[in-house]
């Protein structure tokens, strides 16, 4: 691990650059500072949810319901703003990650407790959670007129250069990175992906360990849903959908294996920044849109077809050693 | 020391198929050595050996899923040799497991003869004619349901009955029957000799694998004995007796050096009491004393790894009390048990030891995380230090610490895992076959390691279906069969045969009062 996954990073790290570079022939003002900040604030979202995604799919497991919590939080705490505008924002933001942590924990329980696959039990609250935004809102939007001015400026409130929302991502994945790498929760998510037996017999509990994951992705996508909604000043039954795919694929790109255990903060990085590079570039040297959804499906092709070679070459060493030792 | 009767074998009948010379080696061990093995047409011929003797690669060569590294298979006096096991069932070889490999969502008749239905035009399946010739053979060999049950509905026995019919409706010639009786009760077993005789006058050549005496000597007609890979000899079931089949079995060739200790016995560490388990075991009592090595022997599927795994809370005896230094404690997940401790070294390294993609320090500190960290977070150097201290003391060899776990050969990671459980500095060491599948020296090591570890006060379960090995190390066996005890032995009552008899449950006038 420790040596295979630097080499993907770096590079994944190339081709971001190779990307930026054909995009700066074409227009050069793409990769002006100012230009890739605002690429960074607008993938500011699937990086935070990519990491909260990585944790879970590193167990061995998979959070389709991550868009939907988002959605369902944003429109909790959009109606919440609504009928209470004088609720400071800090509190709001509490709400949201609790709100969205609960979300993440009925899944994790599913998961632990009934034993029922990861994808159906995500792909049934993803389903759940939609529906439920249609109940309190009666399919009504909240509208930016009707949200505090407090609630809507603060992920564009710029501190140190750079706008909160901006701050939010950087902040998780620090905070990511000392988890996976320094705490014995982060050590334990490696072991129960890795080898979920041994894992056994070392006294971990899997099933606990993979709700725990749930709830760390569940309360991201909570944190999101606040900082979507008020970003984008609105609310509204289909609010990212299908944004849960994109945050997979983020993952896949980044070399974290949908077989679980291997995987890192910085990979998850890099394929979320990957995708929003791609998102935002092509607009900009005129390619359709739609090209974008084939240059990402390409992307997850050729990042698991790399991943998987990787493993075949892992193989042939280990073989190759064995024989060595005789 | 091992006597060789090798009876003539009469030369009016040729072999039907000859195995001569086979050579299988895997990295780091070699499987099996020049071994050879006839079958004969409408005989019976028995393949006895202790567990690892070879059998199960053997039948795995015969049946196309290994390819040997050398020697020849002749069949009919043709050498042929089998790319894919699609290429022997194409010959006529064809095996019954004793873990039935067939598929319970599809009907008996599917299951017949999926892979070879008959076909109608366009390739479509010909589900009538597939049901008639199916129910054929249903009929010939007696099985009491239709070709349309569902496999699920169906209990082991029945499911057997199923094997057989697709081995006939390959039309297969030789027919491999392993442990086919594990899980049958004692009419379902005299029905399968039945079919055996039936299969007999066919003219089909069978290779039966048993750990049973008593079946070998009521149904084969001859016997090929393995020991460790090795060919040892064969001949006709009529000219051996069941002792001396047991001293071929046993009788070793290479001696095995084992350090001698001199550890000294201390009080009483653990102590089970009556652990029952519904499906698995029953009535385990024993106690083990400090700075002792207790051996469990006893035959694959005799309860001996199951017993371990509730004793360490992986699964949950159904009655039982288990006290460590004379308090009841209560195990109900390996951290319990590793909290009072007792740890376990399972027997299947790769699913159930080491964490293969992380690197070998992550590993030995996975169960000493809170000894290594401080306020929540982990510290890195405390982790080496733990980590070098551990694999220093083992002799582990790496190129550095910081390398992936799946990159040692399989002694050191063997080293691995047990480096990490005497990192928890535990009380009591479960050992499940501990050098299962490791080259020679790698055993060594393991072996004085083990000694060491009882010398220095710590108590040893070793778990090992080696003769050698238990009878080297022990101070005291436990013989389980059938997830019974059924002797508990000292020192001096150890040897080959006395552990033979009593894992197979022989009974004899010499050696049975043992206990």
């Amino acid at each position: 691990m420790t040596r295979l996954i630097p080499v993907r990073e770096t590079i994944l790290g190339a081709a971001i650059l190779v990307l930026l570079l054909l995009v700066s022939s074409r227009f050069a003002g793409f990769v002006a500072p100012s230009n890739l900040a605002n690429v960074f604030n607008d993938t500011a979202p699937l990086i935070i949810l990519a990491l909260g995604q990585m944790v879970v799919i590193l167990t061995r497991c998979i959070d389709l319901s991550v868009a939907a919590n988002l959605a369902l939080t944003g429109m909790a705490v959009a109606m919440i703003n609504v009928a209470m505008p004088g609720l400071p924002i800090p509190v709001i933001i509490a709400i949201a990650v609790l709100l969205g942590a609960i979300m993440g924990a009925i899944n994790g329980v599913l998961v632990w407790k009934l034993a029922i696959p990861p994808i159906v039990v995500t792909l049934g609250t993803m389903t759940i959670f939609r529906g439920i935004i249609f109940l309190i809102s009666d399919g009504k939007w909240v509208n930016s007129h009707e949200m505090s001015p407090a609630f809507t400026d603060f992920p564009r409130m710029v501190l140190l250069g750079l706008p909160v929302l901006s701050w939010a991502a950087i902040i998780t994945i620090i905070l990511f990175g000392i988890m996976m790498a320094r705490t014995q929760f982060g050590r334990s998510i490696f072991a129960v992906g890795g080898n979920p037996h041994a894992a056994v017999y070392t006294g971990i509990d899997v099933g606990k360990t993979q709700f725990w994951a749930f709830v760390v992705s569940g309360a991201l996508a909570g944190l999101t849903g606040y900082l979507w909604v008020s970003r984008f000043a609105v609310a509204y039954v289909d609010i990212a959908g299908g944004f849960e795919l994109e945050v997979v694929a983020a993952c896949v790109i980044g070399g974290i294996s949908i077989a679980g255990g291997v995987g890192s903060v910085g990979g998850a990085v890099l394929g979320a920044i990957f995708l929003g590079v791609v998102k935002n570039a092509l607009p900009v040297v005129n390619i359709s849109p739609f090209w974008q959804l084939a240059i990402s499906g390409s992307a997850i092709l050729i990042a698991v077809a790399f991943n998987a070679r990787a493993g075949r070459t892992k193989g042939r060493i280990i073989l190759k050693t064995a024989e060595a030792t005789q | 020391m091992s006597t060789r009767p090798a009876p003539p074998i009469s030369p009016d009948v040729s072999p039907m198929v000859s195995m001569d010379m086979i050579t299988k080696t895997f990295p780091g061990v070699k499987a099996l050595d020049e071994v050879k093995l006839n079958l004969y047409p409408g005989q019976v011929t028995a393949l006895v050996g202790e567990n690892g003797a070879g059998k199960s690669t053997t039948v795995k060569i015969l049946t196309g899923i290994y390819q040997p590294n050398g020697g020849t298979i002749r069949i009919d006096g043709d050498s042929i040799s089998f790319a894919s096991p699609n290429d022997a069932a194409k010959a006529g070889i064809t095996a019954i497991h004793q873990e039935t490999v067939l598929f319970d969502e599809l009907s008996v008749a599917e299951n017949i003869y999926i892979g070879h239905a008959p076909r109608m035009r366009f390739g479509l399946i010909d589900t009538a004619q597939m049901h008639r010739s199916a129910a054929k053979l249903l009929a010939h060999i007696g099985a009491p349901f239709s070709s349309h049950t569902h496999l699920r509905d169906l209990g082991i026995a029945n499911k057997h009955l199923v094997a057989i019919a697709r081995a006939l409706s390959v039309d297969a010639r030789v027919v491999i029957m392993d442990e086919p009786t594990a899980a049958l009760s004692h009419k379902e077993i005299e029905e399968l000799y039945e079919l055996v005789e039936t299969l007999k006058s066919q003219g089909k050549a069978i290779l039966f694998i048993s750990h049973k005496f008593d079946e070998i000597f009521r149904i084969a007609d001859r016997y090929t004995v393995f020991r460790d890979g090795a060919f040892v000899g064969d001949g006709r079931i009529d000219d051996i007796s069941e002792g001396d089949l047991v001293t071929m079995m046993v009788g070793r060739s290479v001696d095995q050096i084992f350090p001698q200790s001199d550890h000294d016995i201390g009080d009483e560490v653990l102590k089970v009491v009556g652990y029952e388990h519904p499906t698995e075991f029953a009535d385990i009592n024993f106690s083990l004393n400090k700075g002792e090595i207790l051996g469990f022997y006893g035959l694959v599927g005799a309860g001996r790894s199951e017993f371990m795994q509730a004793l360490f809370g992986i699964t949950k005896p159904s009655k039982g009390v288990c006290r460590v230094n004379g308090d009841i404690k209560v195990i109900r997940s390996p951290a319990d048990a590793v909290s009072n401790g007792i740890v376990y070294v399972p027997e299947d390294r790769g699913k159930q030891g080491a964490v293969i993609g992380l690197p070998i320090f992550q590993n030995i500190t996975l169960p000493s995380l809170s000894k290594t960290s401080r306020s929540g977070f982990l510290k890195l150097a405390e982790e080496f230090k733990l980590a070098r201290e551990y694999s220093q003391r083992l002799d582990l060899r790496a190129a550095s610490l910081d390398q992936d776990v799946g990159n040692l050969s399989g002694g050191n990671q063997q080293k691995v895992v047990i480096a990490k459980w005497l990192a928890t500095q535990p009380q009591v060491i479960i050992l499940d076959e501990p050098t299962k599948g490791i080259d020679i020296g790698s055993k060594a090591a393991v072996h004085e390691f083990m000694s060491e570890l009882a010398a220095q006060g710590l108590s040893v379960i070793m778990v090992s279906s080696e003769i050698p090995e238990i009878i080297g190390m022990s101070d005291r066996v436990i013989v389980m069969r059938d997830g019974r005890i059924a002797a508990e032995l000292t020192k001096d009552e150890l040897s080959p045969e006395t552990l033979v008899r009593h894992a197979a449950g022989i009974t004899s006038p010499t050696e049975g009062a043992a206990a």
